[in-house]
């Protein structure tokens, strides 16, 4: 509890970080990303209903360097908080609490989000080429 | 709402360095330091120990520090093997007890904090009077309504006690409880860890009959459900407990108990 008296014990700027609460603030970034991230989409969806001109431009952002920066990253977040909410399923029927299992299914969805993210990006810019 | 950055009157500052003459073994413990008498912010003190002379747990060494270097170091420590809870603090950053942590198991520089996100009454003991309400708040005691056995004790088969025996382990040292960040965002509201296991502990005890009260009490948006499997607590959990899993099998009871 928080006491005016008494000075309060430092907390995030000293406690490591792990598989546990790494992952777990990672699930909530890549959250808020999405929902931020479908505004894009909505802006992209809008521009085609205006003109040609609006789509033409948010197309030339999008498939800028930057753009396709951002996207890749959106890809990434898509994927991450697509497995990771298949962890949390887990949890939630009661399995792979046990502190060994749980570090092995985090470190599973980082390497299978990360590969669904490159192997996305390979068949579309190969389909581009 | 949470507060990340830390209070003005808490935010930590530079403080003394102890230095050791003439020891060839030498190494740096670094420790959180308040003096509620000095008007003060915190501060933290670095103490260079010989490691020749120091025995080998990380409580070891701060006994070392209050005989020998500063005796104003304050901590609370009693049966210095585990079983007590009285030592725990937040070591090389994460909480777990310092007389079961060995100082040979952590590289570099020896870091000691008070257990995160708490009133601190001094260096690093911490105000527990919140930690310990919530504890009586879950009734952690047998609650029944039909009379016992006119001649013998409340029974129990082998099976059903295996389901009590690892809760019932519990110290209440707050390791887990001042580990999960949603319990220092949310310490008023949020059972917290050591709580839920306590109650976890009483809901899956096959003589107790008040399963029906202790989920009512539970079945609160913060209360319990505060918890979004961070999985901190059951990480620095000193006696390898999982309140995690339990705090998982509560949401599960709340879930089937609808049907």
């Amino acid at each position: 509890m928080q006491n005016p008296d008494r000075p309060l014990s430092p907390h995030l700027s000293v406690y490591r970080w792990q598989i546990s609460n790494g992952l777990s603030i990672l699930h909530r970034i890549t959250g808020f990303v999405l929902a931020t991230g479908a505004f894009l989409f909505t802006l992209w969806i809008l521009s085609a209903a205006v003109s040609d001109e609006y789509y033409d431009g948010v197309m030339a952002i999008l498939s800028s360097g930057f753009g396709l920066l951002i996207m890749f990253g959106y890809t990434f977040c898509f994927y991450y908080h697509l497995c990771n909410g298949i962890r949390h399923l887990g949890w939630d029927v009661g399995k792979g609490f046990e502190k060994a299992t749980a570090v092995k299914t985090g470190i599973a969805v980082v390497v299978v989000s990360s590969a669904l993210t490159l192997g996305s990006w390979a068949i579309l810019m190969g389909g581009v080429a | 709402m949470a507060q990340f950055i830390l209070p003005p009157n808490s935010r930590v500052k530079k403080g003394k360095h102890f230095k050791a003459e003439g020891a060839k073994n030498l190494r740096k413990f670094v420790v959180y330091r308040y003096d509620p008498d000095s008007g003060e912010n915190p501060r933290i003190d670095t103490y260079d120990i010989d490691m020749d002379k120091c025995g080998p747990m990380v409580l070891d060494a701060l006994i070392k520090i209050k005989n020998e270097i500063d005796p104003t170091l304050t901590f609370r420590r009693s049966c210095r093997e585990g079983i007590c809870g009285s030592c725990a603090m937040n070591i090389d950053g994460a909480n777990t007890l310092a007389c079961t942590q060995a100082n040979e198991d952590i590289k570099g520089a020896v870091k000691i904090y008070p257990l995160p996100h708490m009133p601190v009454v001094k260096d690093l003991v911490p105000d527990l009077t919140n930690f310990y309400a919530q504890y009586a708040s879950v009734k952690p005691w047998l609650q029944t309504r039909t009379p016992p056995p006119p001649d013998q004790e409340r029974l129990q088969s082998k099976e059903d006690q295996e389901k009590i025996n690892s809760p019932s382990a519990c110290i209440l040292c707050a390791c887990c409880s001042t580990s999960c960040p949603s319990y220092w965002w949310n310490e008023d509201r949020y059972l917290g860890p050591a709580a839920l296991l306590a109650s976890y502990r009483w809901l899956v005890d096959t003589r107790d009959e008040a399963t029906g009260e202790r989920l009512d009490e539970l079945d609160d948006p913060f209360r319990l459900y505060r918890c979004h499997t961070i999985m901190n607590c059951t990480n620095a959990c000193p006696k390898d407990l999982n309140p995690a899993k339990a705090i998982g099998e509560i949401k599960q009871m709340l879930v089937e108990r609808q049907h």
